[in-house]
């Protein structure tokens, strides 16, 4: 039993997937206000905009961990998203600012409806990679 | 409806939609199998379905006797027992009358009285006189009534109304239907039955006649057919639809419920036309000219009418001669069985060529009971592309038809009714405006049609202005209106109702100069200052700008108008906050001198540079304490400060067949500033005048996102294009001149289980079912894409109302409601005999730019002519039940393809022809904002011949005589060179000359020796004093008076340079790139039947 870097990459992301499961958590709220009348769109995307990229770059932060951990199956499982969090962000519309929601756009119901599906999905891979880091900092910590 | 699959038609329906953000109704399944209802096999059982059980229901409505109108009687004619105190005249309850013709308003204020006539703003132009469009009024009742002839009452009801009906229109056919009718008297509970569900079915608010859906075929027993309104119905309608009818009247009583007095108001072209019944529909589609004339009556009145008409008209004719009712029951049942409904018959448009009406296309008509039809919003105002909401989603994604609806909610109206009261009547949970299709439980409690909440009447709303009397709530005008206006108390106030307050934002640089638009802006606001809307309140501001921004102080006291100049354009600031914006009235004097030096003082400059934005901020600075409007005048890419702008056009691309780039913004700003814009109440209508490309796309956005209007002249110039400046001029002096409502929202509600999917046009989208619309304009279209969220079944009708609430400019809250009733269908057949092929081009232009904006232009038009495809093959598959070869569509698509065909060859959608990328992107904002009359205009001009023009079948207005030439087909193989042909291209009137034009006409009404003589830039008819003369202006004056801008007349001869856009119109026609129409439809024909 000993305290690797691989296990050291595990606890990190658990912690940050922690994070990330706020923001997934956070995103849905937001678009579940919008589809309910509660909210303006301006100030939804105003403070929806702000939190995409630190979920991307968190995200991206931890592949590169285990990128150097040689954790190469987990950071397999991770690369899906990270493919589509740069395609998610390349496709963005015409926009000076930082994020990725255009609030003239977003009551479209087709977006909507997108993003939903996406806070969704989003919540449920990280709930997933939660346990499973949770896993592997465990089988690190004992396989070592 | 709207997807991308270019093989056509795929049998895979999953196929068809392409996941991700399109057009796709999300969330709907795609097609199930399972679900669709077929065409429902027409039974008996259909009958059935309905709400209203005859006879119990029959019992339970007699019981209220006592109680004055509870239910809302609208529909039923006279109880007997509805005695309504008010010594109204007649039995019959909810008179349409009512709505137009209030009886005397009680109090001025409070109800506006206007002309009679329910006429909305223009008179005949487009469809068919609004009057038409409503089909009779509740023959069922009547029927019903007189039959059993319970009370005596009634029965002078029946007749009165029926013979009305007759004279109008019914003609021939009458009997059949008639008969049917007649043989119900037996059945007469089941008519009451209509009436009573309202009244007490819990579930529906069924005033609607029995399922609608049904087709009349089936049950032979002439009741269903005739209150059922079938959609279907057979061709009858075109007699039935009694001209005058829709209109309420003034002059119908209420007792003349029924026989609306049709005063018809010259029922243009299509009287004659009445198809003989139902024979017609028998036929096999082959009778190619045979069918013109039918066709054409038919639109005039409604096409689909016939459903409804279908079943008045009989009956109202059968009443007068009850003689003949034997016959018709067997004769009757057989008739329909075999019948289709006009809008269904079957169209082989390889074969038929000459589709087009002879006249303006009028909509149809949804398939409710006459009574309920009548109130329905006018058309114009507010349409569905479907008039038969399908049950569920997967049968809608069956019909493969887009679901939508089409608003233009701030039409100048010439009549409107206008009530204050303190309380306004609203569901309490979903808010609805209380509106003629609630039932009333009782005299104290009403049904909401959208969410079915009950709810109290409040005792205020006992009493009626209008009779003055006490009891009759469902004798309001708010119940018997579908569009009203009320005047809104204090809690629809977030802060004081705002002044009027105009800023002008002229673009003084030295290009702008040059075209000398100066001089008209200032000239037509000097001529037009005491007629902007508003009051004592009025503001008014000027800004200029070069690469500096100048304000002018015209503060009272000062010798002379101040003028302020800032240079810094990066962090713009108001030099004097207080003293930009003046009171209009106060300082009229320093305005008017401003305006006349304005012209002069940038003679000189030699500033190339255009701070557009910056300029913009400091009008939004200015105007964002207010709220107001913002009229830029732009003429060249603005290229410093914020807002800088790059000139993306590559001219050796225009007329490419690629993908065309740069449809969507450069850059943000113009976006963010107007969302800004939108928060402080503050629109921006762009003019933009220029010569060179100007990017559009990026500036355009201002207007749209603040619910701007776009205006735009290429080319203008003062001295070198004297017919844009003439159109500027006159643009400018309805723009001035026009209503205009400020701080707006508009809050579009629909029956539980629909839901908006996309809204189009120009505002913000400020929550699912909200639009911000800073100002509202009359000319302002929109339109909504709509998704069946849950199942509709177990209702009968849906409701849509779109409720704007503005200030008016004279500082009043004003909340002006437009209700639409639809009934619910499930078959297939029912959704196509339904379809408005007009909205639904309107409502794929739309969807059309959106697509192009997003994915690409080759994308749009593949999913244009994917859009007919799909619902031709979805036609053919399930609704046609005998093959036949051949490319069939349903009569009441017959445009369809054509249609479709003309939007690829728009300047919108165009390839392969050079069109700038200005004047496609403006041609794309027209599309999404104008009202659908006008787009119909844009895509499909009209085309006609006039040099000889007669006065046969011509319309008489106000003593002038306007006449009414056939509508060709856009082909040049309609254009003879001895004729004269006008096409009405919306905001274009070509006037083509054929070479051999025959010289009376050339000496008679241009005024010129000979062909040679036509002079190349002619722009205007001379006033001869000749009757060839009159004819022609008297037409050309008709056409302009129908739309509120002015479209100029270009006289085109051969040489002229503008004859490539006139052929350009000639969608019929092949070109280099792109089919004609007979090769277009073999495309289509092929991937159907694949």
């Amino acid at each position: 039993m000993a305290f690797t870097f691989a296990a050291f990459c595990y606890m990190l992301a658990l912690l940050l997937t922690a994070a990330l499961i706020f923001f997934a958590i956070w995103h849905i709220i937001a678009f579940d206000g919008l589809k309910t009348d509660y909210k303006n769109p301006i100030d939804q995307c105003n403070t929806l905009n702000p939190l995409v990229l630190p979920e991307y770059l968190i995200h991206v932060f931890f592949c590169v961990m285990f990128l150097c951990a040689a954790e190469w199956l987990t950071l397999g499982l991770n690369m899906p998203l990270l493919a589509y969090h740069v395609w998610r962000y390349m496709s963005r519309p015409v926009m000076s600012g930082p994020g990725l929601y255009d609030p003239t756009t977003i009551m479209n119901a087709d977006i909507l409806a997108y993003c939903q599906k996406e806070g969704w999905c989003k919540l449920a891979f990280y709930l997933l990679s939660f346990f499973y880091y949770l896993y592997g900092m465990i089988y690190v910590l004992v396989g070592s | 409806m709207f997807h991308n699959h270019r093989s056509g038609p795929s049998q895979n329906p999953v196929a068809l939609h392409p996941s991700g953000p399109g057009y796709n109704m999300a969330h709907q399944p795609p097609y199930n199998p399972t679900q669709v209802k077929g065409p429902m096999p027409p039974g008996p059982g259909l009958y059935n379905s309905g709400p209203y059980q005859p006879v119990p229901l029959v019992g339970s409505y007699q019981a209220p006797p006592g109680q004055p109108m509870l239910h809302r009687p609208s529909m039923g004619p006279p109880q007997p027992m509805t005695p309504p105190q008010s010594a109204s005249p007649g039995p019959g309850l909810r008179m349409p009358p009512a709505q137009a013709t209030p009886p005397p308003p009680v109090s001025a204020n409070s109800y506006y009285q206007h002309p009679p006539s329910w006429q909305y703003g223009a008179p005949p132009p487009i469809g068919a006189p609004p009057s038409m469009a409503v089909p009779q009024h509740g023959p069922v009742a009547n029927h019903v009534t007189s039959s059993p002839s319970p009370a005596p009452p009634q029965l002078s009801v029946g007749y009165n109304a029926a013979p009305p009906a007759i004279h109008n229109t019914m003609q021939p056919l009458g009997p059949p239907a008639t008969l049917q009718g007649y043989t119900q008297p037996g059945s007469a509970p089941p008519m009451n039955s209509m009436v009573a569900p309202q009244s007490y079915q819990p579930g529906m608010r069924v005033p609607i006649a029995p399922p609608p859906t049904m087709r009349p075929t089936p049950p032979p027993t002439g009741t269903p057919n005739a209150t059922p309104p079938p959609p279907l119905v057979p061709k009858t309608d075109g007699h039935i639809q009694t001209p005058g009818n829709g209109a309420p009247f003034p002059n119908s009583l209420d007792h003349l419920e029924t026989g609306h007095t049709m005063t018809g108001p010259a029922p243009p072209p299509g009287p004659p036309a009445r198809h003989m019944g139902q024979s017609y529909p028998a036929l096999p589609p082959g009778y190619q000219n045979t069918s013109a004339p039918p066709n054409a009556s038919p639109m005039h009145h409604p096409m689909q009418t016939p459903s409804q008409p279908y079943s008045h008209a009989p009956q109202q004719y059968q009443q007068t001669s009850a003689g003949p009712a034997q016959l018709s029951p067997s004769l009757a049942g057989l008739s329909l069985q075999s019948q289709t409904p006009e809008a269904l018959r079957v169209v082989n448009l390889l074969q038929e060529r000459n589709l087009l009406p002879p006249g303006p296309i009028s909509p149809p008509t949804p398939c409710l009971p006459q009574d309920l039809q009548k109130i329905n919003c006018h058309p114009e105002v507010f349409r569905s592309t479907l008039t038969s909401i399908p049950q569920t989603q997967s049968l809608l994604n069956k019909a493969k038809l887009p679901l939508g609806l089409l608003l233009h909610p701030f039409k100048d109206l010439t009549q409107l009714p206008v009530v204050t009261s303190s309380t306004i009547v609203r569901c309490r949970s979903c808010r609805t405006y209380i509106n003629p299709f609630v039932s009333f439980l009782d005299q104290r409690r009403w049904k909401c049609n959208l969410c079915y909440r009950v709810n109290d009447v409040p005792e205020e709303f006992m009493y009626n202005p209008v009779s003055r009397s006490y009891g009759e709530p469902h004798k309001r005008p708010e119940v018997q209106n579908a569009t009203i206006e009320f005047i809104a108390p204090s809690e629809y106030m977030l802060r004081p109702p705002q002044p009027a307050v105009y800023l002008f934002v002229l673009d003084v640089s030295h290009n702008a100069v040059e075209t000398g638009y100066l001089d008209v802006v200032c000239q037509s606001l000097l001529e037009n200052i005491n007629s902007l809307p508003g009051d004592s309140r009025t503001k008014i501001g000027f800004i200029t700008f070069d690469s500096t921004i100048h304000f002018y102080n015209l503060q009272e006291g000062l010798s002379q108008p101040q003028m302020l100049i800032v240079s810094d354009i990066e962090d713009i600031f108001l030099p004097t906050p207080d003293s930009l914006l003046v009171n209009l009235d106060e300082c009229t004097e320093m305005v008017q001198d401003l305006l006349k030096s304005l012209p002069h003082m940038f003679g000189k400059t030699m500033e190339t540079q255009s701070a557009l934005g910056p300029a913009l901020q400091a009008a939004f600075k200015l105007l964002s304490p207010t709220g107001g409007r913002v009229s830029v005048f732009q003429t060249q890419l603005p290229n410093l400060g914020v807002g800088s702008l790059k000139s993306r056009e590559d001219p050796n691309q225009r007329a490419s067949a690629k993908d065309i780039q740069h449809l969507s913004p450069a850059t943000d700003f113009y976006k963010k500033l107007a969302l800004d814009c939108s928060g402080q109440q503050v629109a921006v209508d762009l003019f933009l005048l220029s010569s060179q490309y100007c990017d559009l796309a990026s500036l355009g956005c201002i207007s749209r996102y603040s619910a701007g209007s776009v205006y735009y002249y290429p080319s203008y110039h003062q001295q070198h294009n004297p017919a844009q400046v003439e159109c500027f001029q006159k643009d400018l002096k309805r723009y001035l001149t026009r209503k205009i409502g400020f701080e707006a929202v508009m809050r579009i509600r629909c029956t539980k289980g629909l839901s908006i999917h996309t809204f189009h046009g120009n505002f913000f989208v400020r929550s699912t079912d909200l639009l911000s619309l800073p100002n509202v304009n009359p000319d302002a279209g929109f339109a909504v894409q709509m998704s069946i969220e849950e199942n509709l079944v177990d209702m009968q009708v849906v409701s849509f109302q779109a409720a704007l609430l503005y200030t008016s400019s004279k500082g009043e809250r004003r909340i002006r409601v437009h209700t639409l009733c639809l009934p619910v269908v499930n078959s297939l057949s029912d959704i196509f005999a339904g379809a408005d092929v007009q909205a639904i081009t309107g409502l794929l232009a739309s969807m059309a730019v959106d697509r192009s904006v997003t994915a690409s232009l080759s994308d749009a038009r593949d999913a244009m002519t994917n859009a007919s495809i799909d619902s031709l093959t979805s036609y053919r598959t399930s609704v046609l039940t005998i093959q036949q070869p051949g490319l069939l569509a349903p009569a009441c698509l017959r445009l369809f393809p054509l249609y479709i065909l003309a939007l690829l060859k728009q300047k919108a959608f165009r390839t392969g022809t050079s069109t700038k990328l200005d004047d496609r992107v403006f041609a794309m904002c027209q599309l999404k904002y104008q009202p659908l009359a006008y787009v119909m205009l844009m895509i499909h001009p009209a085309l006609y011949r006039v040099d000889d023009l007669t006065d046969e079948g011509a319309l008489n207005i106000s003593e002038r005589t306007i006449p009414q030439p056939r509508v060709q087909q856009l082909s040049v193989e309609k254009l003879s060179r001895e004729g004269a042909f006008l096409m009405d291209a919306g905001s274009v009137i070509y006037l083509w000359i054929g070479r051999n034009c025959n010289p009376n006409f050339l000496t008679q009404v241009l005024g010129v020796p000979s062909y040679p003589a036509v002079p190349q830039n002619m722009t205007m008819l001379p006033e001869l004093d000749t009757a060839e003369s009159q004819r022609t202006r008297a037409f050309i004056g008709w056409l302009r008076e129908q739309r509120p801008f002015f479209p100029i007349l270009h006289v085109v001869r051969d040489e002229s340079p503008l004859k490539a856009s006139f052929m350009q119109n000639m969608i019929e026609d092949r070109t280099e790139s792109a089919l004609s129409y007979y090769e277009f439809l073999l495309h289509i024909q092929q991937q159907v039947s694949k």
